[in-house]
C-alpha cells in the first residue's frame, strides 16, 4: 500500500513543479530601468526565459520565437507589490468569536474577483490578502501573484511567510458600530487580555505536544503513550510561538503597538508587521531597534479618532529612522494608484525617487518573505513587471502594462485597440438597425 | 571690546531692521523672479506680481517695484493663481467615523432652508493643510437629502466662519438616484428609477412656485392671506425663478440625459455633479451647456463595463466635446488631494493645461467669481501659491500662500506633530 502512495505522491509533485516554469519568455527593449535595488538603467533591455529574469543590460538579443516588447520612452520597473489587501476573497471576518486563527482566507478565495484586474491595471503583481481586524486575532492570511484568468490554486506564492492576523483598538473592541450581540473585548484592556489568555492557551498546548512528541521519539516511550488532543485553533497559534507563522498586527496608537510588543516579548513570537500605525512615527526608535517593518496608508486618515494622528509625514519619517515601511492599499480601488501614494513620501518626509519607489516594491516584498523572487529587477527574480509611460513617481504617470513571469497580463494599448473594435461593432449594429426600419 | 562692538553691530542692525520694516508698506506687496503661471494668457519667466491692498495691482516682466513695498524673491519658484475645490466638506466634517463631527447633512427630503456655512468650523484641522497644498478657495456643500441645501464658497483663511465666506448662497444642491454600489456579500440594493424622482422633484418645485405666486398676490391684495410660511419652499423660491444655480449630484448616462431635461423644463440655472458616466453622454452635456464638477477620481467607475479607466478618461471626453468642468476633492480629510485629481485626467489624456484650467479659473467661472479669482490677472484677488515646481505635481513644496494678498501660515497640524516627535531621541 505504502509503496504505491510513494509513486502517486511523486508524480502529483512533478505535476507542481511545472507551476513555476509556466512562466513564459519575453523580452523587454529599450525602456529606462528602474531596478530598485541596482539603480537605473537609462536605456536597457530584460529577458525573461521561461518567467525568470534571465538577463538586464543592454542590447540584449532576442533569442529566437522570443516575444519583444518596445518600451521605448517608458519607464520600466518592478511589479508593485501590496503588503495589506482584502481582495480576491469573499469573506474577511468570522465575526461570530473574538478569537478565530484556525480560520484561512485560503478557503474563500475567488480568483474572479474584478479586483485583481483592477490591481493589474495599477501595475500591482503580488498582494498580501488578509482577514479584517474585527477580532483580535482574526486568522491566516496569504499571498498571491494577480495571474488575472488562473485558477485561485495557481495564483498563491508558495514562498511567502505564513501570516497571522490580529487586530486591536477600535475595530476589536466595535467601537464604530452598532451591535445587538456585544462581546468581550470591548477595551483595549481586554483586547490585550484575550490575546494574552488564547497565547497562554496555546503555549500549554504546545508544552502538551512537545512532550509527547518528545516521549514517543524516546525509546524508553510506553506503549500506551496517548497523544494530546488536537485543536486546530491551538495549533494555529502553536505555530506562531513555534516561529512557523508571523504576526500581522493591526494597529493604529502607538501605545497599543508598544503593548504588542511587549506581547511578543512574553510568548516569543515574531511580529513581521504592524497594518496601518497611523502613529507609528512616535515610535519609530522601538520599530527599528525591534526591527519590525509597518505596512501603512500613506494620507489616509482621520477617518476614526485612532487616525486622527496619521500624519503624512509618518512613512518619510520612520524610513529615515531606518523602520522597513510599505505603503498599502486595504482598497480594491486605492490598490490601483499605489504608485502615486509612494511619490507623495517624497513631498512628505524628503525621500527620493529610488527610497519612494521601494515602499511599494522591495520593501513589502521583504515584509511578506519573498524578497528573493520579487520586489526589485534582478537576474533570477521572478519576471514580475510594470511598465509606467512616466516615471512612476510622477503624478501624470499610468501603467501601460503589467508582466507576471513572462506573461503580460495587462496591457493599455491592447485593451484600447480591442475597446476601440468593439465601438466600432456596435456602432455598424446600430446603423444597420436603422436602415432596417427604414 | 570686541563684545561691545559686536553687540553694537547687532543693534544697528536690528535698529535698520526696524526702521525699515516700519517703512515697509504691510499692503504692498512685490513678489520677485518667479515663473509666472496666470493660467490665461502666456506664462511669464523670472516676472514680478505687485499686491497692493489685497488685490492683484500688476504683474509682468518688466514692473516697477514701488518703494516700500516688501520684496520676497521668489527665484527659481512657480507663481499659480490659488486652486480652487469644486467640492468638498472642508469645516464640516471631522472624523468621518465619529458622527458628532459630521455637520453635512440631514435627515428629511427636502432641506432647501440649510446653509452648509452656517456649520463651518473655522479651526478644523484639515483647512491649514488644504492651505499648504495651495488650495485657497472651496465650495463646501451639504449633502445627503433629495434636496440637500445651499453650499458656499470660503477662503481658506480666516477666525470665524463670517472671515471665510467670499459667497453663499452658490448653488442648491440636489440628488438624483446615485451610483449602485455593490458591497462586500452584498447586491446592491434597487435604485430608484430617475423618472420618479424627477416627478418628485417637479412637484415640489411647482410648489414653491404658487408659494411664490401666493405671497407676491397676497402682498398686493389686502383681502387675500398669506400662505403659510413653509421653509422647504422658501427658499427654493431663488431656484424656480432661475437665479439661484442648481447643482444636481447625478451619475449615469440614463439619469444625466434626464437631469438635462429636467432642468429645461424647469428653466433652471443647472451645474451638474459627478457625472462619472459623462463620456457617454458628452453631446448632451455640451449642447446644454450644463458646466460639470467631477467626483473624487479616486473612485471605481459605476459600471465593470465602462471600462477600468472610465472616470479617468471622462475629463478628456468631455473637454473635446466642449463641456466646461472643475475638479473635486469630495473630502475634507484628503482635501490635500485636489491636484491629484487634476493630474491623473491628465494621465489619461487631458492636456495638462486644461487640467490646470480645472482647478483654477472654471471653478471660479463656474461658481460666479471669475472676476475674482481662478487666474492672476490684473485687478483679481491676490491668491497666489508659490511653489518650487508644477503645482499639479506629487513631489512639489509649496513655499508661500497669498489669500486675499496676505501671506497664511503655512504649519499645520502634520506639520505639528512631526516638529513634536523629531525632538524626540
Amino acid at each position: 500500500m505504502k509503496k504505491k502512495i510513494i509513486p502517486i505522491f511523486l508524480g502529483f509533485s512533478l505535476l507542481f513543479i511545472p507551476v513555476l516554469a509556466s512562466g513564459q519568455n519575453l523580452l523587454i527593449k529599450n525602456g529606462t530601468i528602474l531596478t530598485v535595488t541596482k539603480g537605473t538603467i537609462p536605456r536597457g533591455d530584460i529577458l525573461i526565459i521561461n518567467g525568470i529574469i534571465k538577463k538586464i543590460g543592454e542590447n540584449i538579443e532576442a533569442p529566437e520565437g522570443v516575444k519583444t516588447v518596445d518600451a521605448s520612452g517608458k519607464y520600466v520597473v518592478a511589479g508593485i507589490i501590496d503588503s495589506h489587501t482584502h481582495i480576491a476573497i469573499t469573506a474577511g471576518n468570522e465575526s461570530s468569536e473574538a478569537i478565530t486563527p484556525e480560520v484561512s482566507v485560503r478557503d474563500v478565495l475567488n480568483a474572479e474577483d474584478t479586483a485583481i484586474y483592477t490591481a493589474l491595471s495599477g501595475g500591482v503583481t503580488m498582494v498580501h490578502t488578509m482577514h479584517g481586524s474585527g477580532n483580535p486575532i482574526g486568522g491566516q492570511n496569504i499571498v498571491l501573484k494577480m495571474k488575472w484568468g488562473l485558477s485561485a490554486e495557481e495564483m498563491i506564492v508558495h514562498e511567502a511567510y505564513r501570516t497571522l492576523k490580529f487586530a486591536l483598538g477600535e475595530n476589536p473592541k466595535q467601537s464604530n458600530f452598532f451591535t445587538a450581540t456585544p462581546r468581550y473585548p470591548q477595551s483595549r484592556m481586554g483586547v490585550n487580555a484575550i490575546i494574552r489568555r488564547e497565547l497562554l492557551k496555546a503555549k500549554n498546548y504546545k508544552e502538551q505536544w512537545d512532550r509527547y512528541l518528545k516521549a514517543k521519539k524516546s525509546k524508553k516511550s510506553a506503549k500506551n503513550l496517548i497523544p494530546p488532543r488536537k485543536n486546530l485553533r491551538m495549533e494555529a497559534l502553536a505555530d506562531l510561538l513555534r516561529g512557523k507563522m508571523l504576526a500581522r498586527c493591526h494597529s493604529y496608537r502607538a501605545d497599543e503597538t508598544l503593548e504588542f510588543i511587549n506581547l511578543s516579548k512574553e510568548f516569543g513570537f515574531k511580529i513581521a508587521c504592524f497594518e496601518h500605525a497611523s502613529e507609528a512615527f512616535k515610535i519609530a526608535k522601538e520599530l527599528a531597534e525591534e526591527g519590525i517593518g509597518t505596512s501603512v496608508f500613506l494620507d489616509s486618515w482621520a477617518y476614526k479618532i485612532e487616525a486622527y494622528e496619521g500624519i503624512a509625514y509618518s512613512a518619510g519619517f520612520c524610513t529615515k529612522k531606518g523602520v522597513l515601511v510599505s505603503i498599502n492599499s486595504d482598497s480594491s480601488e486605492r490598490i490601483r494608484r499605489l504608485f502615486n501614494d509612494a511619490a507623495k513620501s517624497m513631498k512628505y518626509g524628503g525621500l527620493t525617487e529610488e527610497e519612494a519607489l521601494k515602499l511599494v516594491t522591495i520593501n513589502p516584498a521583504i515584509q511578506l518573505g519573498v524578497e528573493k523572487i520579487a520586489g526589485s529587477l534582478e537576474v533570477g527574480k521572478h519576471g514580475d513587471i510594470a511598465i509606467f509611460n512616466e516615471h512612476p513617481m510622477s503624478a501624470y504617470t499610468r501603467c501601460d502594462m503589467t508582466i507576471i513571469e513572462g506573461k503580460i497580463y495587462f496591457d493599455r494599448a491592447q485593451y484600447l485597440k480591442e475597446r476601440e473594435e468593439e465601438e466600432k461593432k456596435k456602432a455598424e449594429k446600430e446603423k444597420k438597425k436603422k436602415g432596417e426600419k427604414k | 571690546m570686541i563684545k561691545r562692538t559686536v553687540t553694537f553691530t547687532v543693534f544697528l542692525i536690528l535698529a535698520f531692521t526696524f526702521s525699515f520694516s516700519q517703512e515697509t508698506n504691510a499692503n504692498l506687496i512685490a513678489i520677485k523672479g518667479a515663473t509666472i503661471i496666470p493660467v490665461v494668457g502666456e506664462d511669464i519667466s523670472e516676472g514680478i506680481i505687485l499686491i497692493k491692498d489685497g488685490l492683484i495691482e500688476d504683474l509682468g516682466k518688466d514692473i516697477n517695484i514701488p518703494q516700500g513695498a516688501k520684496v520676497i524673491d521668489a527665484k527659481g519658484l512657480f507663481a499659480y493663481p490659488g486652486m480652487i475645490d469644486g467640492l468638498c466638506y472642508l469645516g464640516l466634517s471631522e472624523i468621518s467615523a465619529l458622527r458628532s463631527t459630521i455637520d453635512y447633512r440631514e435627515i428629511g427630503k427636502v432641506n432647501s432652508q440649510l446653509k452648509a456655512v452656517e456649520a463651518l468650523r473655522p479651526d478644523s484641522v484639515h483647512i491649514p493643510i488644504a492651505r499648504a497644498n495651495g488650495i485657497t478657495a472651496a465650495l463646501v456643500v451639504p449633502s445627503g437629502s433629495l434636496i440637500a441645501g445651499q453650499s458656499g464658497l470660503i477662503r481658506l483663511v480666516g477666525w470665524t466662519p463670517e472671515d471665510m465666506i467670499i459667497k453663499s448662497p452658490v448653488a442648491m444642491h440636489i440628488s438624483f438616484p446615485s451610483v449602485p454600489r455593490r458591497r462586500r456579500g452584498r447586491e446592491a440594493e434597487p435604485r430608484e428609477e430617475p423618472s420618479k424622482r424627477v416627478e418628485e422633484l417637479k412637484k415640489i418645485l411647482n410648489e414653491a412656485r404658487y408659494y411664490e405666486k401666493r405671497k407676491e398676490a397676497a402682498k398686493k391684495n389686502l383681502l387675500l392671506t398669506y400662505p403659510d410660511f413653509d421653509e422647504g419652499l422658501e427658499f427654493l423660491v431663488p431656484v424656480v425663478k432661475g437665479e439661484l444655480p442648481v447643482m444636481i449630484s447625478v451619475h449615469m448616462d440614463k439619469d444625466i440625459k434626464a437631469a438635462i431635461k429636467f432642468v429645461q423644463d424647469e428653466k433652471l440655472k443647472p451645474i451638474f455633479f459627478g457625472v462619472e458616466q459623462g463620456w457617454k453622454v458628452a453631446e448632451d452635456i455640451k449642447k446644454a451647456g450644463i458646466p460639470v464638477i467631477f467626483s473624487s477620481l479616486n473612485n471605481m467607475p459605476p459600471k465593470w463595463e465602462d471600462g477600468y479607466d472610465g472616470v479617468y478618461r471622462n475629463a478628456t471626453v468631455l473637454h473635446k466635446a466642449g463641456v466646461k468642468f472643475a475638479f473635486s476633492s469630495q473630502s475634507s480629510s484628503l482635501a490635500k488631494d485636489l491636484p491629484v485629481h487634476a493630474a491623473k485626467a491628465a494621465a489619461f489624456g487631458l492636456d495638462r493645461k486644461e487640467a490646470l484650467k480645472g482647478v483654477t479659473i472654471n471653478p471660479a467661472e463656474i461658481f460666479g467669481v471669475d472676476h475674482l479669482m481662478g487666474s492672476l490677472e490684473k485687478g483679481k484677488v491676490a491668491n497666489i501659491v508659490l511653489a518650487d515646481g508644477d503645482i499639479l505635481e506629487l513631489r512639489t513644496n509649496i513655499k508661500h500662500v497669498f489669500i486675499d494678498g496676505k501671506e497664511v501660515d503655512l504649519s499645520n497640524k502634520y506639520t505639528e506633530l512631526l516638529e513634536k516627535f523629531k525632538k524626540r531621541k
